[in-house]
């Protein structure tokens, strides 16, 4: 298997605070890893650290000719602000045949609809005026449409409704076996977890577990996770 | 060859007004419109400074704004957000340091500019840096949009943020020297700020938008030199005003 990202005691500290502790762990080409853990155990803190948005100590080392693309969690996007969708995604690519594909299979198209419907009422809207939902979707489009070889999504699915949350984790799944791409998810729903991840990190400030779901997320790792007899984990907002 | 002094102001107004709507339209998204309002009042030490070196005005407004550009460059790196309380203090002050540093009669045409003076040369260089400015921002309008959607999604895709944003706010500085001449240290920041808040007002996409700031501005330059010059008035003023007019003109059609 060949490694496509190494982490070899990650720590990163704001001010005093420590936010991660001595993360080692290795992502293989092709593996699907979740993160999990709760509200503020520094998963989001950790892309960041892996994409070098933020100063870290110790060693995070990427293949050689490796793209990363990132989906990040918070997007506020100013309602009023003059981008198209289209213009958006141009910034990626200028190829209008591959942006019709992408939009086809974040499912923001359907086959009810007409090219000109995509083009009129999605393409042609503002940024800010999209829903949640839509806006995500476009985020994963953007992040999908060059072809990368990793993918980092904070929560990929947050404010998508269940059916779109379907369309959503299929795709990744398509892309991870058809283009061998490799995937990081933070997620707060353990089913997904159980579904779609071959790997999962358990993650709060440290490292708690780590490997195959069915082996390790275990009632005791979940309790040390979330403190007490967690069985199932409701979302908080 | 002998241009028409009108044409003259005409022309190089209409250029002035052209890069600043365009630049303008990328400081008004990048929530910079009080900065860009007051920045030109920098000038005015810069100004009075070169008067007392007997050196050439547009370079000492010039260095002015370069140093305060850095200083809001700098700040911006280090507070991710522009300290709007720091600039509304540091400008203003240099505003009152330059009204005591410039000699009584330079003063007048120093706060409101003076586009009667205007010669040929002037009219050349305009153009070139206009051109200049206008072709580099459009290179760099990419990175500077995706800067503005999303720090972290414009530095994941290793795009060098600082040096694309000490770029941009160059091309300001250079703009509002330039300017200078047309709406003075006063009032030719909100030259940057007003043909941009007006085209923002009825613009769904970014290429209107661009092109919408930079015809606004060519306009109200236009309107208010031709105005002024009928009615015999200070042009500044008035160019100020016809940005103004339009703005609440693009309010009705607001999109």
């Amino acid at each position: 298997m060949e490694p496509v990202l190494k982490a070899e005691n990650l720590s990163v500290k704001f001010h005093d605070h420590q936010i991660l502790k001595d993360l080692s762990f290795t992502v293989n080409k092709g593996d699907v890893l979740a993160i999990v853990g709760p509200n503020g155990a520094g998963k989001s803190v950790l892309f960041r650290a892996l994409l070098g948005l933020i100063p870290y100590s110790g060693k995070v080392q990427w293949a050689q000719n490796i793209k990363a693309n990132y989906v990040p969690q918070r997007f506020n996007i100013e309602r009023d602000i003059p981008l198209s969708v289209a213009e958006f995604l141009k910034f990626k690519t200028k190829n209008y045949g591959s942006i019709i594909k992408t939009l086809k299979a974040v499912g923001l198209t359907d086959p009810d609809h007409d090219d000109f419907h995509v083009k009129e009422h999605i393409l042609k809207q503002r940024l800010g005026w999209l829903s949640g939902g839509q806006l995500q979707r476009i985020l994963i489009a953007w992040a999908i449409i060059d072809n990368p070889d990793v993918l980092l999504f904070d929560e990929p699915t947050s404010g998508i409704d269940i059916g779109g949350e379907e369309t959503i984790y299929n795709l990744l799944v398509k892309l991870n076996k058809e283009r061998s791409m490799t995937i990081l998810l933070i997620s707060h729903e353990l089913n997904i977890v159980y579904n779609y991840a071959n790997n999962v990190m358990c993650l709060n400030k440290e490292m708690i577990c780590y490997g195959p779901p069915d082996e390790v997320l275990d009632s005791k790792a979940l309790a040390k996770l979330y403190g007490g007899e967690t069985k199932f984990y409701k979302h908080e907002s | 060859m002998s241009l028409d002094p009108l044409y003259l102001q005409l022309i190089v107004g209409a250029l002035i007004g052209l890069g600043a709507g365009y630049v303008g339209s990328f400081m008004i998204l990048r929530k910079m419109s009080l900065v860009g309002d007051a920045l030109s009042h920098v000038a005015l030490p810069g100004i009075a400074l070169a008067f007392l070196l007997h050196i050439n005005p547009f370079i000492g407004a010039f260095a002015a704004l370069f140093v305060a550009t850095l200083g809001i460059w700098a700040l911006e790196k280090r507070t991710e957000l522009p300290s709007e309380t720091l600039v509304g203090i540091f400008f203003t002050s240099s505003l009152a340091l330059g009204l005591l540093l410039t000699p009584q009669p330079e003063l007048l045409e120093a706060l409101f500019g003076d586009i009667s003076k205007i010669t040929a040369a002037d009219l050349w260089i305009t153009a070139a840096l206009t051109v200049v400015i206008i072709a580099i921002m459009a290179r760099i309008s990419k990175a500077v949009m995706l800067g503005i959607i999303s720090k972290d999604l414009s530095r994941s895709m290793r795009i060098p943020l600082g040096k694309m944003n000490f770029l941009f706010l160059f091309l300001v500085s250079i703009i509002v020297a330039l300017g200078l001449k047309v709406a003075g240290t006063l009032l030719m920041g909100s030259l940057v700020i007003i043909p941009a808040a007006a085209a923002k007002n009825i613009s769904a996409n970014l290429s209107n938008y661009n092109k919408l700031g930079g015809f606004f501005g060519a306009l109200s330059a236009v309107v208010g030199i031709f105005i002024s010059n009928y009615y015999g008035l200070q042009p500044g003023p008035i160019v100020v005003l016809s940005g103004g007019i339009i703005f609440l003109a693009t309010l009705l059609f607001k999109k």
